[in-house]
């Protein structure tokens, strides 16, 4: 390619004739080298030193103290989980224990009033037994005098029967006939 | 140059958006310390990077807000990367790939923005990144390694009759890296800012001769809204890429033996 | 003389073009052959994204550097 031809293509594309001579790449533009160095290595260096004095220090404590905070929070989890299966098993023993106290004041008062209960029963025993005592006796008694009654009674009868048809006979004779029949009777 | 063969109007200036201009007067001339767009866009680079990552984490939250989420992700990419690319004894050099990776990143982003200007696509710049990469890279493995490190270029795992030719072979592409490591990055940020820019110089077709622009405008805009995606995720592999081979880099300077 | 070195400028810069197909297969080889062993064992794909990119990015490279002859060849020669 000519340097004319060149010249009027750096010229159309570069709009200005300074740069002609190098063509129209403007990243082949040799004379404008120095001055993007210059300011490329200002920028880096600027950045190098926002970077690594003030930014990554920052975000690599933020980093590490969320890291620290997230194992502390876990740890702390962990103890209250932990605070929280002992409370658990706290309240299962309270409960236990309430249930067996519980059992226990049931069989003990069932064992009390059973022995109350045992003793009424006992008392009760006791005195029907005293009255059916009494019962009897007065029914013997009443069945003694009945017998009485009826020997005399017998006797008397007999007496008179023997009396009217004629025959006397003695007290005595009356009263061991009478008294036999009557046992023989009552046997 | 292209203008020339379209007649009709069309202008094709897919280079003029990576012209270094001075910002104030001094007659079109840029000296070494003239401020110029490129000092401009690297300069909202890095307050971009500052204002991320001093102001988004000035609340140092526990529980973070989302600007200082970001901060602390982009931390935590790239020192993963480096702990597990480079090993856990390169993390001193943490600061200096982190400061890389954000450069790049932002550079790449902020110049995917209309009218910007993108230091990452100048071969100056990215040469500079790359030959300070180089420079640290060979400075560390001799200071770590004494002569030993010349023993990357030693493959004990060939035959012995191979070794030389290897060894040849790999001094020639430890002397490339920083060509393919700069080049790279230039070249992508380059071809994509370019692409985008012939597809928009075709959209005001319309303007010019409406039944053909019918058709060509709704397609160039379309081309330049994929290519843009495209652009997006290559501004951030570009970065990553360019950490990345750092620290492979780094891991041969630490660890020299194949 | 000068219409004829033009014709070569613009002919190489397009020549040169052809080049980047050669970086198309091989980034495409580096994706799908990831792919496959990813499919293959997932849970150790992971761990190779890394590697991924930067193979990529070493077949992507001479791409780039083709581009740049074509570049050269159109602006800067």
């Amino acid at each position: 390619m000519s340097a004319e031809t060149a010249a009027e293509h750096g010229a159309t594309a570069a709009g200005h004739a300074t740069e002609a001579a190098s063509g129209g790449m403007p990243q082949l533009d040799f004379s404008t080298f120095p001055n993007q160095m210059f300011w490329l290595v200002v920028a880096l260096v600027v950045l190098y030193f926002i970077l690594s004095r003030v930014a990554m220090p920052r975000i690599g404590s933020v980093l590490a103290e969320r890291t620290g905070t997230i194992t502390n929070d876990i740890a702390a989890a962990e103890t209250y989980k932990q605070q929280a299966a002992e409370a658990e098993a706290a309240y299962h023993k309270a409960l236990d224990d309430a249930r067996a106290a519980a059992a226990k004041v049931i069989e003990e008062s069932r064992a009390e009033i059973q022995k109350e209960l045992d003793l009424a029963i006992a008392k009760a025993d006791a005195e029907i037994a005293a009255r059916t005592a009494e019962s009897e006796a007065r029914i013997a008694e009443i069945r003694e005098s009945a017998a009485e009654a009826v020997q005399t009674v017998a006797k008397d009868t007999t007496k008179e029967i023997l009396s009217s048809f004629g025959v006397s006979a003695d007290g005595r004779s009356v009263t061991s006939v009478v008294n036999a029949r009557l046992k023989g009777g009552a046997a | 140059m292209a203008a020339e063969e379209h007649g009709e109007g069309l202008t094709f200036h897919p280079m003029d958006q990576f012209l270094v201009r001075p910002l104030f007067g001094h007659d079109g001339e840029v000296g070494v310390f003239t401020i110029t767009n490129a000092t401009l866009w690297l300069a909202l680079s890095v307050l971009a990077i500052a204002l991320l990552f001093i102001a988004g984490t000035r609340g140092r939250a526990i529980v973070p807000t989302r600007i200082q989420s970001v901060a602390e992700l982009a931390y935590g990419f790239v020192h993963k990367m480096v702990e597990d690319v480079a090993g856990k004894d390169a993390l001193k050099f943490f600061p200096y790939v982190f400061t890389l990776f954000l450069f790049i990143l932002f550079s790449n982003f902020l110049g995917l923005l209309p009218m910007a200007f993108t230091p990452t696509a100048h071969i100056a710049v990215t040469a500079v990144l790359a030959i300070a990469v180089f420079l640290t890279v060979t400075i560390v493995g001799f200071v770590k390694n004494g002569a030993h490190f010349l023993e990357l270029f030693w493959v004990k795992s060939a035959p012995l009759a191979l070794r030389p030719v290897l060894a040849v072979i790999e001094v020639i592409s430890y002397f490339v890296r920083p060509v393919s490591h700069s080049i790279r990055l230039a070249g992508n940020m380059t071809a994509g800012h370019a692409v985008i820019k012939v597809f928009a110089a075709f959209a005001p077709v319309i303007l010019i001769s409406g039944a053909v622009g019918v058709a060509v405008t709704p397609l160039s805009i379309l081309a330049i809204t994929a290519m843009y995606g495209l652009e997006i995720l290559v501004a951030f592999i570009q970065a990553y890429v360019f950490a990345i081979l750092t620290c492979v880099y780094l891991k041969d300077a630490l660890h020299p033996a194949h | 003389m000068e219409g004829i070195a033009q014709l070569g400028q613009y002919l190489g810069a397009g020549l040169a073009c052809i080049g980047m197909a050669g970086a198309a297969v091989g980034v495409g080889n580096v994706a799908g052959n990831y792919l496959s062993g990813a499919l293959r064992n997932p849970s150790a794909a992971a761990g190779q994204t890394a590697t991924l990119f930067i193979g990529m990015a070493f077949a992507e490279a001479l791409g780039i550097f083709s581009f740049l002859v074509a570049l050269l060849l159109m602006f800067a020669v």
